[in-house]
């Protein structure tokens, strides 16, 4: 019979004690996460209600509802998906099908990495000077949208690309020997079959701009608007800078509507994100290679 | 045979011609994707431009390097002495950020460790998709969760007056910067060759030691990089420093006092700032910094990264 030395078994405890410690921690870390959205829950949802979310902010926002915010919130994501989406799958097909290994194809790639990595709030001081001032859109919707659209080309061009070089080579090869076009061959063979992927980091870019504020902050959001936008050179309201403004500047608020304000944020970005996470599994179970 | 071939060589002569000559529509196609391919460049371009623009009168005008970067004393609404110094700002940024790192960093490394090397698939799947909730929590809702939940905890632990402090931006940037720096680590050790694993575990090293001895060594780059990522994140957050520290202009002495970031500085004063003044354009001038700072860090992360794959 095989028995253990003590060596052995001081290694197997220490063994067991690293591992749990390390199975320990990883469950802590995501402890703070479920008992943040726990509490806005508890918080929420007493002045969650459809009149919440139907209604406008009256009497210096202390009540009412977010029915703007949320319409501000659209409408800027909207516009900078159909900025952010042509141009980032454009460069992803560029990077992926045609760029040859060279200095300039590593200068782009840092340049994507450098674009992902500036501060939301730097992309806001370039919108200000780009969009507002020097194309002079004014502060808008239109300049608001295209601050968020250049944040989130990146994550597209990143998503897209890795989509892309997912479909194999062979896909390709096959489609030039039957005589098709390098560009036919895009357009019927890899983009199909890479639709999925983008599709997924498209949702997830949409999660992404729907929450973030500092890059909308001096572009196009408005604390307060008595009226809803009309037009793309429109000042709005915004989800992400409302819960800002009510839990930061306004005096004599009523406790629950920031929690409410920030759990009906929470909720829309995690559905859209439930929807990128359904697709990509969904598609995984379809896919051909 | 040889007559066959005689007579394909003109057809595949035209076909190669005809395949040269590309219809003018497509050109114009690849054109624009070529164009688009480009557009990260320009943009990376624009934005250094745009920034500059709006600074330039300040930088060529007001701007003395020494007051810049060498007084701590930001003033830029003061009637009697206007000074513009970023020390406090950079101060702040730097502890805050330091700190959260010091929380994150051993913490997300553990856990990329983890869920690398000891999850079962099933549950890193699940692990992974918690990770991408985490991080698409918008910077706002964790700056609220700063003001609401943190602070009266702070308070009530620490027995502190205010919970706004240096502690509560840290551990709230901590959290933000997690994600990254698990999604990142977990890339790092995964790229690590399974038969360094299996290499060290036939010579009957624990798990503990193929860790400690083989992947960290080997996947040293990558770990550091996730941990610079990190730092990138967190010298950049806005929204969520600007409601966690208690935006108070002071250096920071200890873990329990307010503190003031350059970003949080840009976010709050660029709204009451009158456009085309000095101020204004001072203002401008701290987003050049962030600009170079994360793209110092941006460079180092993806050199280490390639440095790694080599």
């Amino acid at each position: 019979m095989f028995h253990p030395s003590i060596h052995l078994l001081k290694k197997e405890i220490k063994e067991r004690r690293f591992r749990n410690l390390l199975s320990t921690i990883t469950f802590f870390l995501f402890l703070p996460a479920l008992v943040i959205m726990f509490w806005l829950f508890i918080k929420g949802l007493p002045a969650l209600s459809l009149d919440f979310l139907l209604q406008d902010p009256v009497q210096g926002m202390t009540a009412g509802g977010i029915f703007p915010t949320i319409i501000g919130t659209f409408w800027l994501v909207i516009i900078s998906v159909l900025v952010s989406c042509p141009l980032g799958v454009v460069a992803a097909i560029y990077l992926s099908e045609y760029a040859s290994d060279s200095a300039l194809t590593r200068l782009i790639r840092l340049a994507i990495l450098n674009l992902a990595g500036v501060p939301s709030i730097v992309h806001a001081l370039f919108g200000l000077g780009a969009f507002v001032l020097f194309l002079n859109m004014g502060t808008s919707i239109l300049a608001a949208s295209f601050t968020l659209a250049v944040m989130n080309l990146p994550v597209i061009i990143t998503s897209t690309l890795e989509s892309l070089k997912a479909v194999p080579h062979s896909y390709r090869e096959a489609s030039w020997n039957v005589g098709a076009s390098k560009l036919q061959t895009i357009r019927y063979i890899v983009l199909p079959n890479s639709l999925p992927g983008i599709l997924t980091g498209l949702v997830f870019s949409v999660g992404r701009s729907a929450g973030e504020t500092a890059a909308i902050l001096f572009t196009g959001v408005a604390f307060y608007l008595p009226f809803l936008p009309q037009s793309v050179f429109d000042q709005c309201m915004s989800l992400s800078m409302h819960l800002f403004t009510i839990s930061t500047q306004v005096v004599g608020m009523p406790e629950a509507y920031p929690y409410a304000t920030a759990l009906v944020l929470i909720l829309l970005i995690l559905s859209v994100n439930s929807i990128s996470v359904v697709l990509r599994s969904y598609f995984r179970t379809k896919r051909k290679w | 045979m040889q007559i066959k071939s005689m007579e394909a060589a003109p057809v595949a002569m035209e076909w190669r011609q005809k395949k040269r000559s590309k219809p003018t529509s497509e050109r114009v196609i690849e054109f624009i994707i070529k164009a688009g391919g480009y557009s990260s460049i320009v943009l990376i371009a624009a934005i250094l431009f745009f920034i500059l623009r709006e600074s330039y009168p300040f930088l060529i005008g007001r701007f003395e390097f020494m007051e810049f970067f060498g007084s701590t004393s930001w003033n830029p609404a003061s009637v009697s002495k206007i000074s513009y110094g970023i020390v406090t700002l950079i101060v702040g940024t730097v502890c805050v950020s330091v700190l959260s790192m010091l929380i994150a960093v051993p913490l997300g490394l553990a856990c990329a460790f983890y869920i690398s090397e000891f999850c079962s698939p099933r549950m890193r799947e699940i692990y992974k998709i918690l990770i991408e909730f985490l991080a698409a929590i918008p910077s706002v809702v964790w700056g609220f969760v700063a003001i609401m939940m943190i602070n009266p905890l702070i308070i009530n632990v620490f027995k502190v007056p205010i919970g706004l402090n240096v502690l509560n931006a840290s551990i709230i940037l901590a959290l933000m910067s997690l994600p990254l720096i698990v999604s990142v680590g977990e890339d790092a050790l995964r790229a690590v060759p399974e038969t360094y694993r299996e290499a060290a575990e036939a010579m009957g090293a624990t798990k503990w030691e193929v860790a400690t001895r083989v992947l960290l060594p080997a996947a040293k780059n990558g770990l550091m990089a996730a941990a610079l990522l990190g730092v990138g994140r967190a010298l950049g957050e806005t929204m969520a420093v600007l409601m966690a520290t208690g935006h108070s202009i002071q250096i920071p002495k200890s873990l329990f006092d307010p503190a003031r970031t350059l970003t949080a500085t840009i976010a709050a004063e660029l709204g009451e700032s009158p456009k085309g003044g000095e101020h204004y354009q001072a203002l401008f001038a701290i987003g050049l910094v962030l600009f170079t700072l994360s793209f110092a860090v941006n460079i180092t992360a993806d050199y280490l990264i390639r440095g790694r794959r080599k």
